[in-house]
């Protein structure tokens, strides 16, 4: 096992130099120029041009590159070509409130949808059934935005239970944080919601037509313990990867969660700094996020091992 | 496998464990009220604060931010006329050859050090290297000598008449004064550090960019006294910290200040402002007696067939200004129509030609243009797609320009892309372009030597490199005019000459307005181009 986790950290190195050569030069090629933003509406071509200077944005691609990667492999990710603060600074400030965020939502999603799935499966094709489906038709149609939007106006806005917007860090209490995340969870929860509860219920119905459930019912071992103990643990292998892609999922779902609720985490960061041209923050932003994914996929991996023994042999 | 009925006891249970989930946000809720009695000031302006330095952007945030770190030798007030700030007197001769000026007393940076004169003359420097305003003013400017720590002298080559309205400039690129040691820095690269004389102090490690800004109380700032009007007068800091917290979204922006998560927000969307002012707790108020945005439609003079006057004379007749207002303002007491080069309602406005300029009449442009030798070439218009203003005015132009049966090639790309395109000063099917749309501030058109849109410098010029030596020459004139009277007189040259030059056509002017929490908040002074927040009170 350990010679397998070994290979597959290796195989990371050349993933993430193939991204890093592609996102620099995506960007390189995008149009935009981050020093006209920089110098602003009223900037004459002079001004545009002595900034662009001083950012070293008028050297050849590959010297650009080549100073880019040099600081990478020093464990330097770069500078903001807007606020001079160095890019790892920058992820670290934002990464607490998305990591919070997207614990909040699996936790919101994961309590939600499996129960519903599970009952759905139990009830196939009664009353109970179609209404879980038609909610998660419904969460896989309504938009993140729209979700957000009608929550805050009724909680936030109406009862004034919680904040309308902002993050509270940890280290002012753990209940104020939890209370900046628990609509921000709940809009970005849905969607995921709706796709675990849907998978965990097909897993389920194929699992619960197997002779052992029968076995199991025949004994007269109680419900509960069937469809825990039975079948949902034979049924999880396919409900663990698609929470696994839902985690990878939720790393470009926050951005708009994050917008909607003004959370200061890695999402907005990504799109303001798109949007500004801040080349190295955007390089950095998606290493990061591209070794997260390679991280998940790999421990989604390690789980089926666990979760199924045959799998190991 | 048949289900179960849930018993009652569970669905008490369940409807107990809600209302205590319930119970639990609300007395949550109330912990979320600071116990401390600091006051604190939390605003979303127009932008985030992204640089530290003032004199390294022309954006307006970074004005904002300067104006409460930095303070300035002299402010303007509500009319535009310049008034002394950290300046205490000033003279100057008889010939208006030399000014001199005395710092006032008890003026120190936040690191506790005086303000010298060394650190207004290294500051001014840089600024003057920097600033279009200050350049023609630097252009005639012999020497800067220090007499002593507090008084300084400014030589000048030829009476330029604009010294003062210069060193009181607002809106972007304000002449704050720095340390000596960071003004230093090359005009060229990024002072990071904010340590100024200013009525608040910034909290560099609470800085989040994207996210939040804080300033606290600087309490050794002396106020200048008198009645606070524009940036002039008294600029006393009230509360103890401000917060700029930036929301991207609009509709949460407004929810925020309805919610009094923040007390007051800068530019609400205009759409939301009949929800805002039907809020008994917000009140919504104009930013200032100037209206603080104009629409420009951009036109570059360099390549066919807007390289000549007629064929660009032609576009006056493509542009119906209420189209334009409406579309992006859409309440007429936000709004009006101007016809001049200098932003209406102010002193140097002037509406001559509006015969002209105000008829609009697609089918006319499009003959004039073919009079004038259009062969029905494309036109490349920059139409950015991602912005609150500019987005909806392009389409208005490019709507009119169809249907005056111009070829259009509508460039739509975001913001960003049009900003490093129009710089471009290539051939319009080579990556350069013919007609762009912007917006500026009122007040950078208080005047034409401050209006650099209407410079016509050619390679010297803003974007669209307009050429003429007459405009040129008279906007020259104007910068040595004695009297407001001979001002006006040049004034309304300018507004002949630009008529006939056509360096831009402006598509009206409004005013953005600003709402805050009327029962958090008080002492809001209104001002066009950077808003202010000294002076401003607040009851937790």
């Amino acid at each position: 096992m350990t010679a397998y986790i070994a290979r597959r950290l290796l195989a990371t190195i050349p993933v993430m130099a193939v991204v890093a050569i592609f996102v620099f030069l995506l960007l390189r090629l995008a149009p935009g120029d981050p020093a006209a933003l920089i110098a602003g509406d009223d900037a004459t071509s002079g001004q545009i041009e002595s900034i662009r200077q001083q950012l070293g944005l008028n050297l050849p691609i590959w010297r650009q590159f080549l100073l880019w990667a040099g600081g990478i492999l020093q464990g330097d990710l770069g500078t903001s070509i807007f606020s001079n603060m160095p890019v790892t600074t920058l992820i670290a400030q934002r990464l607490e409130p998305t990591l919070m965020l997207m614990v909040a939502t699996l936790i919101v999603a994961i309590s939600f949808a499996i129960p519903l799935g599970v009952i759905a499966a139990w009830k196939a094709r009664t009353i109970v059934d179609r209404f879980v489906m038609l909610l998660s038709v419904l969460g896989f149609a309504i938009p993140v935005f729209l979700a957000g939007y009608v929550l805050m106006y009724v909680f936030s806005i109406q009862l004034r239970w919680l904040p309308v917007q902002g993050y509270r860090p940890l280290a002012q209490g753990f209940w104020p944080s939890i209370q900046s995340l628990i609509l921000p969870a709940i809009a970005l929860g849905t969607t995921y919601i709706a796709l675990i509860a849907r998978i965990t219920r097909a897993s389920m119905l194929e699992v619960l037509s197997q002779d052992y459930i029968r076995t199991a019912n025949a004994k007269g071992l109680a419900t509960s313990r069937v469809l825990l103990l039975h079948a949902l643990k034979n049924a999880s292998v396919p409900i663990v990867t698609v929470i696994g892609i839902g985690i990878a999922l939720l790393i470009s779902g926050v951005v708009i969660t994050e917008t909607v609720f003004n959370i200061p985490g890695l999402g907005r960061l990504t799109v303001d700094a798109v949007l500004k041209r801040d080349y190295p923050i955007v390089q950095g932003l998606i290493l990061v996020f591209a070794a997260t994914k390679v991280i998940i996929n790999l421990l989604i991996d390690l789980s089926y091992a666990f979760l199924d023994p045959r799998i190991r042999h | 496998m048949m289900g179960k009925i849930a018993s009652p006891a569970k669905a008490s249970l369940l409807k107990g464990s809600l209302l205590g989930i319930a119970s639990a946000m609300l007395l949550a809720g109330t912990a979320m009220t600071p116990a401390s009695a600091e006051t604190v000031l939390r605003a979303t302006m127009h932008a985030d604060v992204r640089t530290l330095d003032p004199h390294w952007t022309t954006q307006t945030i970074a004005g904002i931010h300067g104006m409460l770190v930095y303070d300035t030798l002299f402010g303007v007030d509500d009319d535009g006329t310049p008034h002394p700030q950290m300046v205490g007197d000033y003279s100057v001769t008889e010939d208006g050859l030399e000014y001199s000026f005395t710092l006032r007393d008890g003026l120190k940076f936040h690191d506790g050090s005086d303000v010298t004169t060394a650190d207004v003359i290294a500051s001014l420097k840089r600024w003057g290297a920097k600033d279009q305003a200050a350049r023609a003013m630097f252009a005639y400017v012999d020497s800067l000598e220090a007499v002593d720590d507090k008084t300084f002298t400014m030589k000048l080559s030829a009476p330029y008449g604009l010294v003062l309205d210069t060193l009181g400039k607002t809106g972007t690129m304000v002449p704050i004064i720095m340390r000596e040691s960071d003004a230093s820095t090359s005009g060229d690269e990024q002072v990071t550090e904010a340590v100024g004389s200013g009525p608040f102090m910034m909290v560099k490690e609470e800085w989040v960019p994207g996210s939040k800004t804080v300033y606290v109380k600087n309490p050794n700032y002396v106020p200048r006294e008198g009645e606070p009007s524009g940036f002039s007068g008294a600029k006393i800091p009230k509360v103890d910290k401000i917060e700029l917290v930036w929301i991207d979204d609009s509709q949460t922006r407004m929810q925020a200040l309805i919610a009094g998560e923040i007390d007051l927000l800068e530019q609400p969307a205009v759409d939301f402002v009949p929800i805002l002012e039907s809020d008994p707790n917000i009140e919504v108020i104009r930013t200032g007696a100037v209206d603080s945005h104009w629409g420009t439609i951009r036109i570059n003079h360099l390549h066919p067939p807007f390289d000549k006057p007629e064929m660009r004379q032609a576009l006056y007749h493509l542009v119906n200004q209420e189209d334009y207002l409406q579309t992006i303002v859409g309440n007429p007491d936000y709004y009006r129509t101007c016809y001049s080069y200098i932003t209406c309602g102010t002193t140097y406005e002037d509406e001559t030609g509006k015969e002209v300029i105000s008829d609009y009449d697609p089918k006319k442009a499009y003959e004039m243009m073919k009079a004038a030798g259009y062969n029905d070439e494309p036109i490349y218009v920059l139409a950015a797609t991602d912005h609150h203003t500019i987005t909806p005015a392009a389409q208005v132009l490019l709507n009119a320009m169809r249907e005056a049966g111009i070829n259009v090639n509508a460039v739509s790309i975001d913001w960003g892309s049009v900003v490093a395109r129009r710089s471009n000063r290539e051939k319009p099917e080579d990556g350069g372009w013919n007609i762009f749309v912007t917006t500026s501030s009122g007040t950078t058109a208080l005047n034409p030597a401050l209006n650099t849109w209407l410079g016509a410098g050619c390679e010297g010029a803003n974007v669209g490199w307009p050429c003429d030596e007459e405009l040129e020459k008279l906007r020259g004139e104007f910068a040595f005019a004695r009297t407001v009277e001979e001002r006006k007189e040049v004034a309304r040259k300018i507004q002949e000459r630009a008529t006939y030059v056509v360096p831009y056509i402006s598509f009206g002017q409004w005013t953005q307005p600003m709402a805050y929490r009327s029962d958090k908040i008080s002492g809001i002074v209104p001002v066009t181009g950077l808003t202010v927040l000294w002076n401003i009170e607040k009851s937790e």
